[in-house]
């Protein structure tokens, strides 16, 4: 008999060591993006230091003097809108969740979920047009400032882009729930209101917080919609009607007009590492939560 | 046995889509005694009885002919709700299934539910519901632990607390005992016969044995259709039709 070339065990091996390689790609390149953020960002601190960037309430790179670079005015201009896109769409999301999961007929479930997750892939540019031409004149008309583009807005508009992800995942974890949770209810004279108020939500808990952190996260790491409808003033923001400049924003606009390895260049990095930082742990909280709920079931 | 009838079914047909799974069914259910019902797997016995509080009505395509009523008044009437039906006529289920919850809020749900608001009152009802249950003497110092880690007896025992608690007036037991071990089946049935006292009781059960202990009334189901409804000395010792003889000397089921 003649040997092959290759035998039958290396090959197992070749092909056990092809698919590994391409499951470790994916990880190289999440490290590889860390390690990038964190080199840039370790010469910005030649000149200024931690505690200045983290404690500093101004963002003035460009001043003639003495340039600050202080975080604060962005980072609480992206929590702003955040949390006001959350406070919109986490109600939202999980209402039309409990419809579609336990009111809406076959057919409106059959159109209307399908709808969603269009929502989820409009391209945010789009979204920031209509934030605008359409919500900015709204809320100018509505509280009488200037031309609408501030923190109320972007959190609008933030909060339709989340809608998708809040929606279709809390809308599996009610689905999931086991159905004798619901007759159990419906048999001690619950309406279908109180079963899922009171049995649904509660037991689905978890998977809807954990689709509640990855609409966040998708919130806060979301550039080109605030870009165009924040008005991207740079200062410490006061008010949600106040125009804001969130951390995302700022990369975009400076990082193309920036001198190449100076202070201020290195400095955008550091937000980039910040803005991956908190992103990250929202991203690993909601998939422990989500795995948590997983093994529940 | 003076009874008078509490409920009612009246040539039932029932269907899944457009397949008919109730043929012709009359039967009546009588107060303050335990109406069992047995067949084989399939024979159409569990759905029947989520037939008597609407639990049906939950599956998609599902029709209902004939007519179903509670103390002369049919249960789909227009004035007769889902909701007040089901305070009526409690079930409790084959599977345990509490809620996720503690003990006292598993029993405390359905009167919350229902619109109680005096915690006094509901924490009576609660003690009461599982003395009642016979479950008090074995939880009543971990009343606020997780319902599910009480074993699968206790559980179910929960759940006949949690129904009894609502004070129905019929309660519909689904097969109780079909996930229970010998001791808790036991402990079920001596309760039931003990809530016989109060309640009007139907139970579904494959059991034959189960049948014979615990109930006044019997009715064999088979392929959907009734084949015969007695006393149940009657039906275990004199059958009248030979398929329900078959039946209950285990010739096939």
């Amino acid at each position: 008999m003649i040997k092959p070339f290759i035998t039958r065990k290396h090959q197992e091996k070749l092909i056990e060591w092809f698919f590994f390689l391409n499951g470790i790609v994916v990880v190289a390149i999440l490290a590889g993006i860390f390690m990038l953020l964190l080199m840039n960002a370790i010469p910005a601190f030649r000149e200024v230091s931690i505690a200045h960037f983290l404690s500093k309430p101004i963002w003035n790179p460009d001043a003639y003097d003495q340039p600050t670079y202080g975080l604060l005015p962005m980072l609480v201009s992206s929590l702003m809108v955040t949390v006001g896109s959350l406070v919109v769409a986490i109600p939202l999301g999980i209402g039309t969740a409990a419809y579609l999961s336990d009111v809406a007929s076959p057919r409106v479930r059959e159109i209307a979920k399908p709808a969603v997750e269009i929502l989820a892939g409009i391209p945010s540019v789009v979204v920031g047009f209509l934030g605008i031409v359409l919500v900015g004149p709204v809320i100018s008309k509505l509280t009488g400032t200037y031309n609408g583009l501030n923190a109320l807005n972007g959190s609008i508009l933030l909060a339709v882009m989340a809608l998708p992800t809040i929606i279709s995942l809390s809308e599996d974890a009610l689905t999931s729930v086991p159905r004798s949770y619901e007759e159990a209810s419906l048999a001690l004279g619950a309406s279908r209101w109180q079963t899922v108020i009171l049995v649904k939500i509660p037991a689905a808990a978890s998977g809807i917080l954990a689709a509640c952190m990855l609409g966040m996260g998708r919130a806060i790491g979301e550039t080109m919609t605030v870009l165009m409808a924040t008005g991207n003033a740079a200062e410490f923001p006061h008010s949600f009607l106040g125009p804001v400049k969130t951390m995302t924003s700022t990369i975009a606009i400076e990082l193309g007009e920036v001198a190449y390895y100076t202070t201020h260049f290195y400095m955008l990095f550091a937000v980039g590492l910040i803005l991956f930082i908190i992103t990250f742990i929202i991203n690993l909280i909601s998939d422990i939560i989500f795995h948590k709920h997983t093994r529940l079931q | 046995m003076a009874n008078n009838i509490r409920m009612k079914a009246e040539h039932v047909d029932f269907y899944y889509g457009s397949n008919q799974t109730l043929k012709d069914i009359t039967l009546d259910i009588y107060d303050h005694a335990v109406t069992a019902i047995i067949g084989p797997s399939g024979c159409g016995k569990s759905t029947f009885i989520r037939l008597l509080n609407r639990m049906n009505e939950l599956v998609p395509n599902s029709k209902l002919e004939g007519v179903i009523s509670i103390d002369g008044e049919s249960i789909v009437a227009e004035h007769m709700d889902p909701v007040d039906l089901r305070r009526k006529v409690g079930m409790v289920f084959q599977k345990p299934n509490p809620f996720p919850k503690s003990i006292f809020e598993n029993i405390a749900y359905g009167l919350k539910v229902n619109g109680q608001k005096d915690k006094g009152l509901i924490e009576q009802r609660v003690i009461l519901s599982l003395k009642k249950a016979a479950l008090w003497d074995e939880v009543k110092d971990r009343l606020h632990d997780s319902a599910l880690r009480l074993s699968g007896g206790q559980q179910q025992r929960l759940c006949i607390a949690r129904c009894l608690a609502i004070e129905p007036e019929v309660i519909l037991f689904d097969e109780p005992c079909a996930s229970l071990d010998p001791i808790s089946t036991s402990k079920v049935e001596a309760l039931i016969l003990e809530l016989k006292k109060d309640y009007t009781i139907v139970i579904v059960t494959h059991n034959m044995q189960q049948a014979a202990r615990v109930s006044d009334f019997t009715g064999f189901f088979y392929m959907g259709e009734l084949i015969e409804f007695d006393k149940t000395e009657v039906i275990f010792t004199r059958p009248k039709d030979k398929r329900t003889e078959d039946y209950i000397t285990g010739r096939f089921g």
